[in-house]
């Protein structure tokens, strides 16, 4: 038994976390959220440097070839952090796409350029309100040419490519690699709740694609992509539930008020207990995900559904109650519980929302619960 | 990571299998697996005779009370191997209630306050199940606030050095089935309530002992309360020097947090089952998506539970003592266990209010509904399990105490109070 990560990923964990104390303060992401800039470049430059970007792409595809384990120790540090940063879009999404359906010339022509920073690339998955499915999407591909608008696209506006999900000629959803620079793409940079990540509206007018992974089978790879992204995202999250939970706790011994710390009372007290309890909930079920994700592909559709409800209610959970505990100052601009309360209710609808990941834990345990039966 | 046991683990899990499936009273698996939440773990026979066989077969081939001393009966045996025993115990775990208290509390206070040669006659007779021990805390006027407790034992005038014991504990599971009692009492009203409390232990069939069961909410009766009417007992049962009681009593209370692997239930695999076969409009249960979410939380709670074990399993694989997360346990799972029970009945529709044979699953969710208050109140109450967690793991400063320094005597009491 082993549910733990080893010595090796708890000292590259201190060492990515004392890099992002140091290049991601509260600043960086405050730059973001003020300013004209999507994300921070010199951030996500120092962690291409490091070789955190290029954790878990082989080294013949320009990665350091670690594993998906680092990448998970990885996630929870940007999460805790609130990095302003593609990581998810361009590692967790486009390269786990590369990775999983790329031909080798796919592979050989992005992978490299993902692990070194140098391009970025995102999912193009939803085309407006409610809950992705398959006949929801209505880009087209045509004579290896998209048409059609997706939004909201992550990172869409800084993207060099996309993984589109399109329907095909036979009428089948197929996925396909697409170069944002054509002139026929038109990106409109999206207003959100969390300016720290960057959300566009891509329309595409015939812009020429290529097709990755088999014709027809779009769908299919999306949604073991995507549990795979969902693993790394809960690793976010998790890291912003601790944070949370941690700044609030920190706040409580600090703020006085009847002449006593805050976090004597027991409104406050237990009230931060019950983040612990979520966070701790989540942390175990993380470590769930962690482990299907490096070793096994059977227990993933469950293992990631639940890593992902379990982290997405732990960190909202912990930033709402994050602003509950520093009271009316909680609410103001200045402090920062609201950077993680935007980011913990973006993340929430990224990849899909709660009720979606709900509803997809109790359907994937039905379907095992049928097959043991069987 | 991995779910792998050690090759050593592996070979100690291979040996316990071999004996619990060549030992196992196995005519009684069935009834154990089905048993209802709240009630007793057999009923075809006699279930204190059932557990006490179990427990002298284990014993007798040096399974049983495998952390303790082999001088007192136990089997040595490390951390880890404990879990082990106790994952491939399964069913038959259930048999072993009727100890739990004995030998996760009582027993290793006995072994770090006793004298040597009170610890080899009282510890063997306990870790074989021949004896059954009962824990003597709670009172009416001191449950949460353990330490407000006001049974008093008073120094004999005649000499002897005998204690005479007066007073009324409460919530004392299985005192009617046992033989001996862990009892905290008063010494001297005088000083502030911590300091003034002396533990002693005594045998459940001293004159003026008397033992009536608490009829529950439920109905059913596995707590009790005993009475203390002129209870001599000698100074030699004393545990600890005499104001010590509060320090003694904390023996027992961290080995209540240390039992941990063990992984409480939350009713969730249950509830599961039977939303794949109860219907809404005429379609399983399971496809309604307001189900769907509403189980989904309940899965992520026990999986949670499952997995912060594992973690704990890990450390202590390693050799390592597991961390704080394993305070989360009980208040999860008893929230858990209520809220699970109110709705599995709500999907049962007005028919949800009959409790009987004939309810899904034998009426097990009704069950739960009735006996999970007190989950959430036994061993430490949520409010108080978030004390702790917010004070020991959190760090956070204590209530502010207005009995703190007063002499017990002089701490008002729901009696004393002027309205």
């Amino acid at each position: 038994m082993n549910l733990d990560f080893s010595d090796e990923q708890k000292q590259l964990r201190d060492q990515v976390r004392r890099f992002l104390a140091e290049k991601c303060p509260p600043e960086t992401v405050r730059a973001v959220l003020e300013g004209s800039e999507r994300y921070d470049k010199p951030l996500y430059a120092g962690l291409a440097e490091m070789g955190l970007l290029g954790a878990a792409i082989p080294e013949e595809y320009g990665g350091v070839g670690l594993g998906h384990l680092e990448l998970c120790v990885v996630a929870e540090e940007l999460g805790r952090v609130l990095a302003p940063v593609p990581v998810s879009s361009s590692i967790y999404l486009a390269a786990e796409f590369l990775m999983q359906a790329g031909s080798d010339s796919q592979k050989a022509e992005w992978l490299p350029k993902l692990a070194s920073g140098e391009a970025i690339g995102t999912f193009a998955l939803v085309e407006g309100q409610g809950r992705a499915s398959p006949d929801k999407i209505m880009v087209r591909e045509s004579n290896g040419k998209l048409s059609g608008t997706k939004t909201p696209v992550a990172d869409g506006c800084d993207a060099d490519f996309a993984v589109v999900a399109a329907r095909d000629e036979e009428g089948g959803i197929s996925l396909y690699l697409v170069a944002l620079d054509d002139g026929s793409v038109v990106r409109e940079e999206l207003q959100t709740i969390d300016p720290t990540r960057g959300q566009a509206r891509i329309t595409f007018t015939n812009t020429p694609a290529e097709r990755l992974g088999p014709s027809g089978d779009g769908w299919h790879i999306a949604s073991q992509v995507m549990d795979r992204a969902a693993i790394l995202m809960a690793f976010e999250q998790l890291g912003g539930a601790d944070r949370t939970m941690e700044m609030a706790r920190d706040y409580a011994l600090e703020r006085m008020a009847f002449g006593r710390p805050i976090g004597s009372f027991q409104a406050i007290k237990h009230m931060l207990a019950d983040m612990y309890v979520s966070a701790t909930l989540a942390r175990s079920n993380c470590y769930y995900g962690a482990w299907a994700l490096g070793a096994s592909p059977a227990e993933m559709p469950i293992a990631a559904a639940t890593a992902r409800v379990s982290a997405t209610t732990a960190f909202q959970h912990c930033s709402k109650n994050n602003i509950q505990v520093h009271g009316g100052m909680g609410f103001t601009w200045a402090f920062d519980c609201h950077l993680y309360y935007r980011r913990s209710n973006a993340l929430a609808l990224a990849l899909g929302s709660l009720s979606t990941w709900e509803s997809e834990l109790i359907e994937r345990m039905g379907a095992r619960n049928a097959e043991t039966a069987a | 990571m991995d779910f792998e046991d050690t090759p050593e683990e592996a070979a100690f899990r291979k040996e316990v299998r071999a004996w619990i499936d060549a030992n196992a009273p196995k005519h009684l698996e069935d009834e154990l697996r089905r048993a209802n939440f709240g009630s007793n773990a057999v009923e075809s026979e006699d279930p204190i005779a059932a557990a006490k066989a179990w427990q002298k077969k284990k014993f007798d081939a040096g399974w049983a009370c495998l952390h303790w001393p082999k001088e007192y009966g136990g089997a040595a045996r490390t951390p880890i191997e404990r879990v082990i025993w106790g994952q491939e115990e399964g069913p038959y775990a259930a048999l072993g209630g009727l100890f739990t208290i004995g030998h996760g509390m009582c027993g290793p206070t006995v072994m770090a306050w006793a004298s040597e040669e009170q610890k080899r006659e009282l510890l063997p007779p306990l870790a074989s199940g021949e004896e059954v021990w009962c824990q003597l805390f709670s009172e009416p006027a001191g449950g949460s606030d353990l330490a407000g407790l006001r049974t008093r034992a008073v120094k004999a005038d005649d000499g002897s050095g005998d204690w005479i014991i007066n007073g009324q504990k409460i919530w004392t599971s299985g005192a009617q089935n046992s033989d001996w009692g862990l009892l905290i009492t008063r010494t001297d009203p005088t000083v502030p309530k911590h300091k003034g409390l002396t533990m002693f232990f005594l045998s459940m069939k001293t004159p003026g002992v008397k033992v009536v069961p608490i009829k529950q909410a439920n109905g059913a009766s596995g707590f009790n309360e005993v009475y203390f009417t002129d209870v001599r007992i000698p100074d030699a049962q004393r545990l600890g020097a005499v104001g010590q009681g509060w320090e003694v009593s904390l023996t027992t209370l961290m080995n209540e947090r240390l039992s941990i692997g063990s992984g409480m239930s939350t009713g969730f695999p249950e509830l599961f089952r039977f939303c794949m076969e109860a219907e809404i409009d005429g379609k399983p249960a399971v496809e309604d998506s307001a189900v769907r979410s509403k189980l989904a939380q309940f899965a992520v709670r026990q999986s949670g539970l499952k997995y912060t074990g594992m973690r704990a399993i890990t450390a202590l694989s390693k050799g390592e003592t597991p961390g704080p997360e394993n305070s989360i346990g009980k208040l999860v799972a008893g929230a858990t266990l209520q809220d699970l029970a109110i709705y599995a009945l709500d999907l049962q529709g007005q028919a949800g209010v009959q409790w009987d044979e004939t309810s899904p699953q034998n009426g097990r969710f009704q069950s739960i509904l009735m006996r999970s208050p007190a989950t959430r109140i036994e061993g430490g109450s949520d409010e108080i399990l978030r004390n702790i967690i917010g004070e020991r793991v959190l760090g956070l400063p204590g209530d502010i105490r207005v009995d703190k320094n007063v002499p017990f005597k002089d701490i008002p009491t729901s009696g004393t109070r002027k309205s």
